[in-house]
């Protein structure tokens, strides 16, 4: 009975210390790709609209379409955010992975050093149509400098401001604020009575990434050296990560509890008018979805130090987006560069992107009217002028988790009461900058 | 004719277990194997593609790992401590708990079926939707338990948080304990079905209370199944991963920084697998030892119970 006992519990261990220890096996690549299957492919979409229904049901025809063009059955599966990159990196590691997928364009230098991913170079851009049909901003978050890329351009954001016009309206603010020091005014003008100036999502690591890192731009830094080595607390660093934090700890125009927000909780607030402002991507969707009505809010560039958003230190934004990936052991080579083709085609760009709300990143379908309403023009304006790629490195996971969770440490601060310095900003990025090096 | 006879009886246990013992085999021993492989390697996201050709990095993950005065050392230790009172209150409270709704659920009343059936709630929820509903009744400003706290009792000076912070181990430790003491209830709830009902009603002849009965009947009729209880408790709540992941997400706050959600970050977050592996295998020996240890207190602690 002892033996049993003994043997049942050295089972669980195992059992435990397996599910800890354990990952999959598999024995890497044969190569580029081939022509075995030409009639079916697997697509990984990821997750564009509110939930995964609603894709499919965007999708759903447009593959059909393209099946009977082409005779290519496309077999869909669309994947949630959170799990996506997971199911990439083992697909990577299994070589069992899609013929196509969509990665995050922050991904594209990571996983382009898997060397999962086929390179785009001259011969494969000329199948669909050539490099110069895509919006060069966006071809730069394709994968690291120097190289050919590892993805192309499906879908493209930028962050824009947006602002509840009763709000402004109730506070005698006239128009939305152009530079910081105007947003910080707007701000407490409208932060009392239960009311704040500007909502955060404090504990939503890549959010809290992309606000540092275009304030970061503003302040002349880049987290990364050009050898691609981490600079977190480089002066520049540290100001513009203060000065994100300083919104909630010394502006006092973010309300403490959105230091623990992190399922875009801000926008619901922003709904409810409980917030006047949020720095977002294409949020019109949600908001119409929380019951306002379009004529409520305003849209307008994200503020800069002073004058308008432009290049250099006028960067407003990240550059943000879908890619679409072709996995290098595909067994239906020309099936996939078609089927890219496809989707990057005119007439699939606008339709999609006028679905999902983004903006197309080929320049002939930014043409259509529905990418110059009041909210869609800001975005594709700030996409040509203003937005920046994240860095372009390997290791831009580890610099979402390791800079995102100091910021996310430094709001549960701000909202705790805790003083906020220059030397506590540096110590958290100090720390982020250590775990980046392990 | 008799020889075949025996190697029939003989082996014909060992060939039942057989396809136990492959299964056993693929499922647990093969990616174990691989893991602690793994532990040995230099693997990134930049090597995981062709694993098995990956650099050998001999000891050195396992050196960063247990280097307690670099970031990656000592957050580990951190951590270590963590998971360690969290799970030791886990599997008191659980225990506690558990033990006395079953006590008080051994006498027969009225709506005793209801409670027994409201009690294992939040075994039987799915442990996802159960989580998430923690996580908003614990929000700041729109969470019931603030609300109950604060605004209607007025027991905090301010509104606390729950998921950012020192609060947040707290939390982390209501979520657990309400999720898991319900299977200390029922495995002590049947364990109490078989002790003879004679006994009690000859103590109770004798004069004993009720906390007499408990104190000489109850509790060391329930021993063994405790010895057994209390390790699984154990074993999961350090272990465990889902809890703290839905709470707070890919970081936990320091306060709640559990040894999976760190493995995790370093092996899914930061891509660093070899030392998310090292990491996993010192657990692994870590569960062991304790285990062992555990097991042979108790066997020997019940062998001179018995004499």
């Amino acid at each position: 009975m002892r033996i049993l006992r003994a043997a049942t519990v050295t089972a669980t261990v195992t059992a435990l210390a397996a599910v800890a220890a354990g990952c999959g096996g598999g024995s890497g690549f044969g190569g580029g790709g081939s022509d075995d299957s030409p009639t079916s492919l697997t697509y990984w979409a990821s997750n564009q609209g509110p939930n995964v229904e609603a894709d499919k049901k965007i999708l759903g025809p447009e593959l059909k379409k393209f099946e009977q063009r082409t005779g290519i059955k496309v077999e869909l599966e669309v994947i949630p955010w959170p799990e996506l990159l997971n199911r990439i990196l083992a697909a990577t590691t299994s070589g069992q992975g899609p013929d196509v997928l969509n990665i995050g364009n922050t991904w594209s230098a990571s996983l382009q050093a898997t060397g999962a991913l086929l390179s785009w170079d001259r011969k494969n851009f000329a199948a669909i149509g050539g490099r110069d049909r895509f919006l060069a901003p966006a071809l730069e978050a394709t994968g690291a400098a120097g190289k050919d890329p590892a993805a192309v351009p499906l879908y493209s954001l930028a962050y824009a401001l947006y602002y509840n016009k009763r709000m402004f309206q109730e506070a005698g603010i006239s128009k939305p604020p152009a530079t910081w020091d105007e947003l910080v005014a707007d701000g407490k003008r409208i932060s009392r009575d239960g009311k704040w100036g500007l909502g955060a999502e404090g504990g939503q690591l890549t959010n809290n990434i992309h606000q540092a890192f275009a304030l970061g731009k503003q302040h002349g830094a880049d987290f990364f050296d050009s050898a691609g080595r981490p600079t977190f607390t480089s002066d520049g660093a540290v100001a513009a990560v203060k000065q994100y934090i300083d919104f909630m700890a010394k502006d006092k125009i973010i309300a403490p509890g959105n230091a623990e927000y992190g399922q875009n909780q801000s926008l619901r607030d922003f709904a409810t008018g409980r917030t006047a402002m949020v720095l977002w991507q294409a949020a019109a969707t949600t908001f119409s979805a929380d019951g306002m009505q379009p004529g409520d809010w305003g849209v307008a560039p994200v503020p800069v130090p002073s004058g308008t958003p432009g290049t250099g230190r006028q960067i407003n934004s990240m550059l943000a987006g879908i890619n679409i990936a072709v996995f290098k052991n595909t067994r239906n080579l020309r099936g996939a560069q078609k089927f890219v083709r496809f989707m990057t085609s005119d007439t699939e760009q606008r339709l999609l992107n006028k679905a999902y709300g983004s903006i197309p990143p080929v320049k002939a379908a930014q043409r259509d009217p529905a990418f110059s309403r009041k909210d869609t023009k800001v975005l594709r304006e700030t996409l040509t002028r203003s937005a920046a790629p994240l860095p372009q490195i390997a290791g831009e996971s580890q610099f979402e988790t390791s800079v995102g969770t100091a910021i996310k440490d430094l709001f549960a601060d701000a909202a705790a009461g805790h003083p906020v310095t220059t030397a506590s900003v540096k110590a958290r990025l100090a720390k982020a900058q250590q775990q980046m090096a392990q | 004719m008799r020889g075949r006879t025996r190697l029939r009886r003989v082996g014909l246990p060992y060939l039942l277990l057989l396809p136990a013992l492959l299964l056993e085999l693929l499922v647990h021993l093969v990616p174990m194997v691989i893991g602690i492989v793994m532990s040995f390697k230099e693997l990134t996201q930049l090597q995981i593609a062709h694993w098995g050709a990956a650099p050998w990095k001999a000891l050195g993950n396992y050196r960063v790992t247990v280097d307690f005065d670099a970031p990656a050392g000592a957050t580990l230790l951190h951590s270590f401590a963590v998971t360690c009172a969290f799970s030791v209150l886990t599997v008191g409270l659980c225990w506690v708990l558990g033990t006395a709704a079953a006590i008080f659920l051994q006498e027969n009343f009225r709506g005793r079926g209801l409670l027994r059936a409201l009690f294992l709630t939040p075994y039987a929820l799915p442990v996802y939707a159960a989580v998430i509903t923690w996580a908003f009744l614990f929000q700041r400003d729109n969470g019931l338990v603030n609300h109950v706290l604060h605004d209607q009792l007025g027991l905090t000076g301010d509104r606390p948080f729950w998921l950012l912070g020192d609060n947040s181990f707290v939390a982390l430790l209501v979520v657990s304990v309400w999720k898991t003491w319900p299977f200390a209830f029922l495995v002590v709830m049947a364990a109490l079905q078989s002790i003879p009902k004679d006994l009690y009603e000859a103590a109770a002849l004798d004069g004993a209370g009720i906390v007499r009965q408990i104190r000489r009947i109850t509790l060391p009729s329930l021993r063994p199944i405790n010895q057994v209880l209390l390790l699984v408790l154990f074993l999961w709540s350090f272990n465990d991963f889902n809890t703290p992941y839905v709470l707070f997400g890919k970081a936990a706050p320091e306060a709640a920084d559990l040894l999976s959600i760190h493995i995790y970050q370093s092996s899914f977050v930061t891509w660093n697998f070899g030392t998310g592996s090292a990491m996993s295998v010192l657990l692994l020996l870590f569960l062991l030892v304790v285990t062992a240890g555990y097991l042979l207190a108790t066997s020997r602690g019940r062998k001179s119970a018995d004499v």
